[in-house]
């Protein structure tokens, strides 16, 4: 077996800016225990030998050859990629394949990609490599250090995150790529050797070496075995722009013929011999325990088998779904309010206000004196606050996780956002060693930052079910239980507040924002305003929140983007030349801005009653300006009517994809701006299902959403996240634009109805 | 009790509660999995399928009002040669789907609405089309159903 002896990888990672230590804190948590922030720490590096003949075992059937534990090839010429992410419907199965088979020159008819076995050996350390980078600020140190050290420390650590929108960023990048370009090179020696020629003479089209002069060719079946014996190259020459064959070009995604056929088999669709399926009940008020439940009414309905007990919740075991779910309703188990039972959605934004008005950050961003500028006399000052609700993610699949433990081995079947993780939670919940954990990942329906594993209580209620019952068994969370015990995006609250100079223009800009967590660092300030302050108080409820799609962008470009629109009015000016003013020329930002503004007719006439909003977010590394026209029906609700957004996210792996994902990313945005919200009420959730937790349907969407890319060739950015957060800002100012009327609080319709 | 019902032009009998929704003797009792729970209540339309040509959602309807009738789901559209259905074909020629979740009971909606409309009108489609799709790929379905109905000079329109 051929043994990289120096294993490096030299693909450059460009610095991000420098952060404070702090910052880095959220998105620490967001991708979870699985990477130590500021400890230098990350996974399995290019992979070494233990873990190259452990992938082999893992994938390797007949003459197949593996490649490093990232692909093999076929003596058929089927070439499959292995992703380390899942992929939930962001297309990024699609995207890393064509970027490896791009490189490698793979017949693309012949191309597969497989989520990566839950093991180790698949570990994915670009992706390591590049958030470290990106949060320390100082990818100098990572590239330094030496790879012994690296292979040492990574062995243990879970690593197979999907977030961030990192998939083609990192992984794709840095490791999908090279491994491609690195195999190729292996295929050109083989041929060379065996055709008696020099590598030099060698082309590589559709999985074939080519040999021009003699008009031989030879296919990557026929040389996959002599290839894998090779040494890799762990710097191979990358193509260029002008060279890509697949990367940027609109390939169909491979995954949609069997989503279109009803074939395609979701974690809730499993089906084992003797399975039971489960359905739960957790304490209403999050944070309360079981207190006691009477099992006998639940035990009286037919094909109820069994009541399980845990320390928040009861479950009932059953044949079928709907038995579990009669079951359940029979029962009236009694719980404890965890002393939470006077919370409500006012008295957090109470006690947010409290908080903020004490003035000890937890966190402060910005640069100049702020508090100087406030107080030049003349200037013009404006403060204003916003606040937005616990949104639900609403996953169209609700959680479903199957285990069946024997032997002392537990083996688990669903969709989860981190395989390994997944394994590592369920082990420590079922108290046994993380190598007695299978888990086999499967076709997720959604996620949106839902299926993290560390704040997916369903692996811990599985490992203990599955403890008590000798037979497979399928946990399924009611709609109801999934909207009632998220991991909800938080609830916040900001004060914004700015003063406007002599020339017009604004010379400070101080931004108090409060949510759990810190979310300091996870948007870019992208205005030139030479005082700034943005400090972050960090207030925690009763409930468990989290990252939902985009992280804290949503909540933060809806403050920035409408309180930017309110300076413009009160400055007297075009939101969008007010904008224009405060961005640097020839930047990124100007050219996105300029580029929606144009291609959406700004300031051409509109309808009576129509308006027209804008805004521009930065996120995961992409650049997204929006624009919305819309007006207001009698009731008070808004009409969308028209939508554009221009993306600049540095090159578009796959353009068919990626314009999905932005008009899916805005609907997503006006969805939550117009109708979400979760809201407490004695220390529980509200709503309850889709009937009063109300999701964008396509009559309310806007029929016609024009997005457009700037292949500016900058690092690649994000792709399913970044077109989320300027969609509710945009819709926000397009009805400020049509009624004179600010909208501060989301969401608009219980606004409306106020 | 049995109850017998046609699915997918096949005779079937299904040993079940009266109560039980057909979603679950759908899924659970004939393994036609493709047809989805979301919300149990019929507000998501995930579960929708063909009861003697007319659109249900199964999550809502007991199996006792089944019996004697016929119901087509998301595995039934294909021709007798295994062929897509055109609306299938629309939807893959659009890439309609992302997490694809929704997407049979988009599609077993947008059938319906063919089949009773001819060629719908966007108005048309606004109130028929009332399913939740949360990834946002309302203008892709959209596009797909103009363009199954021969209305692409439309469909081109809507960008995404």
């Amino acid at each position: 077996m051929a043994d990289n002896p120096t294993p490096h990888l030299d693909m450059p990672i460009e610095a991000a800016p420098p952060k404070k230590k702090k910052g880095m804190v959220r998105r620490a948590f967001l991708v979870g225990s699985a990477l130590l922030v500021g400890g230098g720490v990350f996974g399995v590096y290019w992979s070494d030998s233990s873990a190259r003949a452990r992938a082999k075992t893992l994938t390797e059937t007949g003459n197949d050859r593996n490649f490093l534990g990232w692909m093999k090839i076929a003596e058929d010429d089927t070439v499959t990629v292995y992703s380390p992410h899942i992929d939930f419907g962001q297309g990024s199965h699609t995207a890393l394949g064509q970027m490896l088979a791009d490189e490698l020159d793979a017949d693309w008819s012949k191309v597969r990609v497989e989520q990566a076995p839950a093991d180790t050996a698949f570990a994915n350390t670009p992706l390591g490599k590049g958030f470290l980078a990106e949060m320390s600020g100082a990818p100098g140190v990572i590239n330094a250090l030496p790879g012994a050290l690296i292979a040492m420390i990574a062995r243990s650590l879970p690593l197979q995150i999907t977030g961030g929108s990192s998939a083609v960023r990192y992984t794709g990048q840095v490791g999908m790529r090279t491994v491609g370009a690195a195999v190729r090179l292996a295929l050109i020696e083989e041929a060379a050797d065996r055709l008696g020629v020099p590598t030099s003479e060698l082309t590589t089209a559709d999985s074939k070496v080519i040999h021009a002069k003699s008009g031989k060719a030879l296919r990557y079946g026929e040389l996959a075995a002599g290839a894998a014996e090779r040494s890799l190259s762990s710097d191979p020459v990358l193509k260029t722009r002008d060279q890509f064959t697949l990367i940027g070009k609109p390939v169909p995604r491979l995954d949609i013929p069997a989503k279109v056929d009803g074939s395609a088999v979701y974690g809730i669709d499993l089906v084992l011999p003797e399975m039971r399926v489960a359905t739960i009940a957790a304490a209403p008020v999050r944070g309360g325990k079981l207190l006691s439940v009477d099992e006998k009414p639940a035990l009286a309905v037919t094909g109820l088998e069994k009541v399980i007990k845990l320390d928040d919740a009861v479950i009932v075991v059953a044949k079928r779904y709907w038995q579990a779910q009669k079951g359940l309703k029979a029962l009236s188990p009694q719980f404890s309010d965890g002393g939470h039972g006077n919370v409500s959605s006012a008295s957090i934004y109470s006690a947010q206000e409290a908080l903020r008005k004490a003035g000890k950050p937890e966190n402060e961003g910005g640069e100049g004196d702020v508090d100087a500028a406030f107080g030049v006399a003349g200037a013009k000052t404006l403060t204003a606050e916003y606040r937005v609700p616990f949104l639900h993610h609403a996953m169209m699949e609700p959680f479903a996780l199957t285990g069946h433990y024997a032997q002392g081995k537990l083996t688990l079947w669903g969709g989860l956002q981190d395989p390994l993780s997944t394994r590592a939670r369920a082990a420590k919940a079922a108290g046994i060693a993380m190598d007695d954990v299978v888990f086999n990942p499967m076709i997720m329906g959604g996620g949106f930052g839902r299926r993290f594993p560390d704040m997916t209580e369903i692996i811990d209620q599985v490992a203990l079910l599955a403890k008590q019952v000798p037979y497979p068994v399928k946990l399924i969370w009611s709609r109801e239980e999934e909207v009632r015990h998220g991991t909800y995006r938080p609830q916040s609250s900001a004060q914004l507040k700015a003063t406007l100079g002599q020339d017009g223009r604004i010379s400070a800009w101080r931004t108090d924002y409060v949510q759990s967590g810190d979310a300091e660092g996870e948007t870019s300030f992208i205005y030139a305003i030479p005082a700034t302050s943005r400090r972050h108080f960090s207030y925690q409820s009763n409930q468990m929140d989290g990252p939902w799609r985009s992280v804290n962008s949503t909540q933060i470009g809806f403050c920035n983007e409408s309180f930017i629109d309110e300076l413009a009015h009160s400055a007297g000016e075009d939101p969008y030349q007010f904008r224009r003013k405060h961005l640097p020329a020839g930047s990124r930002h100007l050219k996105v801005l300029d580029t929606v503004a144009q291609r959406a007719g700004w300031g051409s006439p509109l309808p009576e009653g129509v308006g027209r909003g804008i805004a521009i977010v930065e996120s995961f590394g992409t650049i997204v300006a929006e624009v919305i026209e819309a007006s207001v029906r009698e009731d008070g609700s808004p009409k969308v009517l028209k939508a554009w957004a221009v993306v600049d996210c540095g090159t578009t792996v796959n353009p068919l994809n990626a314009e999905a994902q932005i008009a899916g990313g805005l609907i997503m945005g006006l969805s939550s701006a117009i109708g979400e919200a979760i809201t407490l009420d004695k220390g529980a959730v509200v709503q309850s299902n889709f009937n009063d937790y109300n999701i964008l349907k396509l009559a309310d969407a806007p029929p016609m959403i024009d997005v457009h890319f700037l292949e500016s060739g900058a690092k690649i950015g994000g792709i399913g996240e970044p077109g989320v957060p300027p969609a509710s800002p945009a819709l926000a100012n397009a009805l400020f634009a049509a009624t004179g009327k600010r909208i501060r609080t989301l969401p608009i319709l219980t606004q409306a109805k106020a | 009790m049995a109850i017998e019902f046609k699915v997918n032009g096949r005779d079937v009998s299904v040993e079940a509660d009266a109560d039980t929704p057909l979603l679950w003797a759908l899924r659970e009792d004939l393994q036609l999995t493709g047809t989805k729970f979301g919300c149990g209540i019929a507000a998501c339309g995930a579960c929708s399928v063909h009861v003697d040509g007319q659109i249900t959602r199964s999550c809502s309807v007991p199996i006792s009002e089944i019996a004697g009738r016929s119901v087509t789901t998301i595995e039934g559209l294909k021709g007798s040669d295994g062929a897509l259905h055109t609306v299938q074909r629309a939807w893959i020629e659009a890439q309609v789907p992302q997490c694809g979740y929704c997407q049979s009971g988009q599609i077993m909606a947008a059938v319906a609405l063919i089949e009773a409309t001819g060629s719908p009108s966007d108005a048309q489609i606004d109130e028929a089309m009332t399913n939740i799709c949360r990834c946002g790929t309302y203008p892709r379905i959209r596009k797909a159903i103009l363009a199954a109905t021969g209305q692409a000079a439309a469909a081109l329109q809507g960008d995404a």
